[in-house]
């Protein structure tokens, strides 16, 4: 049978027989991708702040189940994949290696200043509807703050449905879901507009290939100025935890006899 | 003062003990201290209104509170719960509810506290490598990591109002799926003992089941367990990529003690490592460490364990 041929650059709405536009249910898919510090770097603290300058930057581990999650979407339904991030130039990094595994457009909103979540997700929900998107993406929680109030409080913001800690998906009309809770799991259907919060599941993160790589560096930033409001939450000072007191070691397997009875009589919690 | 609102954290549809945890956290915070009990029932609110240093029960009444909706559930919470610095569980799913409210009163959420002095709160960052103090000003969602926080006692009455909350739901739930095995989950136990890759065999887990059927505890597993074998779920994994814990006691057997791992359970109150390799890293965050094969330590553990708990 024939095939008929789009080109790949084309985006124009064909019209069938009966007017509607073929296409019409293109997904416009937004993903929320964060830097932090690899999760095998050390922190360090100078003064009062935690030090960066010699970190790893990465994407954020749950951002990429997210990222993955938007791609496979795009490729059940049809649409476009939009990877949006917060920061300064630096934060660039995070959008291409988003662009290289088959992100459509990647968005930057310029901002380095610190945001309360408030503050936050006002910036965020905004460009969300502004630029008409029906679906976003998520990680979880990021490696950084490890918060997990981005999804949720933008789906708020927006009036949307939100469904988190997300194992596993099926894009079905509108989405069914996988999710914890309480002695199992739920799966739960769930129509558009809504934040999916994704958590690892069983799916595999796809890796970029040569041209993929090749695009991404060649690929455009599109960079939004945003105006944040002011937080009622500022940061006073970030420390190292309390150092906890050295342990006491035993040798051989008997010893777990003597563990015991210290669990029971030291520590006092069986 | 400032008044606190405390969202009951509920357990099988009754309020949990952490509830007592929160009501700690909510007087170091303020006073007049309202707690809202969502549920189907309003009876189970009942048992909450001998907490001492709670002002005001509120049975916070609907079927939608059967399964979780997050849209819902924060649009009935917030429409019975007056104004003030709210408190939560920082569990998961109490994380996400707060996150909801707070956008929804145009407030930020502050995640995960662990300690509080005055307007100050400090939280984990970087996975506990690193904790940050944040001030507030006026009114702000604070969720509570559990098993931190001196619990409140259950000498003290107040009145129990019950109302009816509603919202529209915007999820439907599908099919639950329970899981196999009654033993609790690791984000739920007081006790975990976990496996990592030297259990050698999924098959070797048996050996801590049993541990855990003594202790009333879960079993929990380290990425390479998971990653390697297949009958290891993901919902066992504790760490950086699976779950973030803090039981009064975690176990851990055959896990070297990767910085990831450390991330989600670094926190617990006490660790027991079990490991032949006495320069394992996780020894350096084991209150009582045993360096030995699990072959040899386990039998002696469980023995040990069941004589005292019989
Ligand atoms: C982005 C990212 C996220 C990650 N997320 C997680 C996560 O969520 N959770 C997690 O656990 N890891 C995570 N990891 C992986 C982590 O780095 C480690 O690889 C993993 O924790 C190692 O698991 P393990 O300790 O079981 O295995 P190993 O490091 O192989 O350690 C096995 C240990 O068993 C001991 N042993 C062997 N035989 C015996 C015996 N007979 N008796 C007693 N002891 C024995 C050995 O001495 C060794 O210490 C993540 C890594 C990355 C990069």
């Amino acid at each position: 049978m024939a095939q008929i041929k789009k080109s790949a650059d084309t985006n124009v709405h064909q019209l069938n027989p009966t007017g509607s536009a073929i296409g019409d249910t293109m997904v416009k898919i937004a993903v929320l991708v964060k830097q932090v510090p690899d999760t095998n770097s050390k922190i360090q603290i100078s003064g009062d702040r935690v030090d960066l300058s010699s970190v790893k930057m990465v994407m954020s581990p749950f951002d990429e189940f997210a990222v993955e999650n938007a791609l496979l979407h795009k490729e059940a339904a049809g649409g476009t994949v939009t990877a949006i991030t917060v920061g300064g130039n630096s934060a660039d990094k995070v959008l291409k290696d988003a662009k290289a595994i088959g992100v459509d457009e990647i968005v930057r909103l310029d901002c380095t200043e610190y945001m309360d979540s408030n503050a936050f997700q006002k910036v965020i929900s905004e460009v969300i509807s502004q630029d008409g998107y029906e679906v976003v993406y998520c990680g979880k929680s990021s490696a950084d703050t490890g918060s997990g109030s981005t999804g949720p409080g933008v789906a708020e913001k927006l009036g949307w449905a939100s469904v988190s800690n997300v194992t596993d998906i099926e894009f079905t009309d509108g989405l069914t879901v996988t999710a914890p809770v309480e002695g199992g799991d739920a799966i739960i259907n769930v129509s558009t507009p809504v934040v999916v919060s994704c958590d690892k599941g069983s799916i595999k993160v796809r890796k970029p290939n040569v041209k993929g790589i090749m695009m991404a560096k060649r690929a455009q930033v599109e960079v939004k100025s945003v105006s944040p409001n002011t937080s009622s939450v500022t940061i006073v000072s970030q420390s190292m935890p309390a150092e906890k007191p050295a342990g006491k070691k035993f040798e051989g397997g008997q010893s777990a006899e003597t563990v015991v009875q210290l669990l029971r009589n030291e520590a006092n919690i069986i | 003062m400032t008044e606190t609102v405390i969202i009951a954290e509920m357990h099988k549809g009754k309020v949990s003990p952490t509830t007592n945890e929160l009501v700690g956290a909510a007087n170091l915070l303020g006073s007049n201290c309202t707690l809202i009990v969502p549920c189907t029932d309003s009876s189970v609110a009942d048992e909450a209104s001998n907490i001492s240093g709670v002002t005001k029960v509120i049975a916070a009444k609907s079927s939608l509170f059967t399964n979780y909706d997050a849209a819902a559930w924060a649009q009935a919470l917030d429409s019975v719960a007056p104004q003030g610095i709210v408190v939560t569980s920082a569990s998961a799913q109490s994380k996400d509810l707060a996150a909801r409210i707070a956008a929804r009163r145009d407030i930020s959420v502050v995640q995960d506290v662990i300690s509080i002095d005055g307007n100050t709160l400090s939280t984990p960052i970087y996975s506990g490598k690193a904790i940050e103090n944040v001030s507030i000003n006026g009114d702000v969602v604070v969720s509570i990591r559990p098993n931190v926080f001196a619990g409140a006692d259950n000498d003290g009455s107040c009145e129990v109002q019950v109302i009816d909350a509603s919202g529209d739901l915007s999820t439907a739930v599908k099919e639950l799926v329970e899981r196999a095995s009654t033993r609790l989950d690791v984000s739920e136990a007081n006790i975990i003992i976990s496996g990592g890759r030297g259990m050698g065999s999924p098959d070797n887990f048996s050996h801590l089941e049993v541990i855990a059927d003594t202790l009333g505890a879960a079993v929990g597993a380290s990425r390479a367990a998971v990653d390697t074998w297949a009958e290891i779920p993901h919902s066992m994994q504790v760490g950086q990529t699976g779950k973030t814990v803090n039981p009064n006691l975690y176990i851990a057997v055959g896990i070297s003690g990767a910085i990831q791992h450390l991330a989600g359970m670094r926190s617990s109150k006490y660790i027991v490592a079990i490991n032949k390799d006495a320069d394992a890293p996780i020894f350096q965050y084991a209150d009582y460490g045993i360096v030995s094969t699990w072959e040899e330590a386990l039998p002696v553990l469980g023995n040990a364990l069941s004589n005292m708990l019989s």
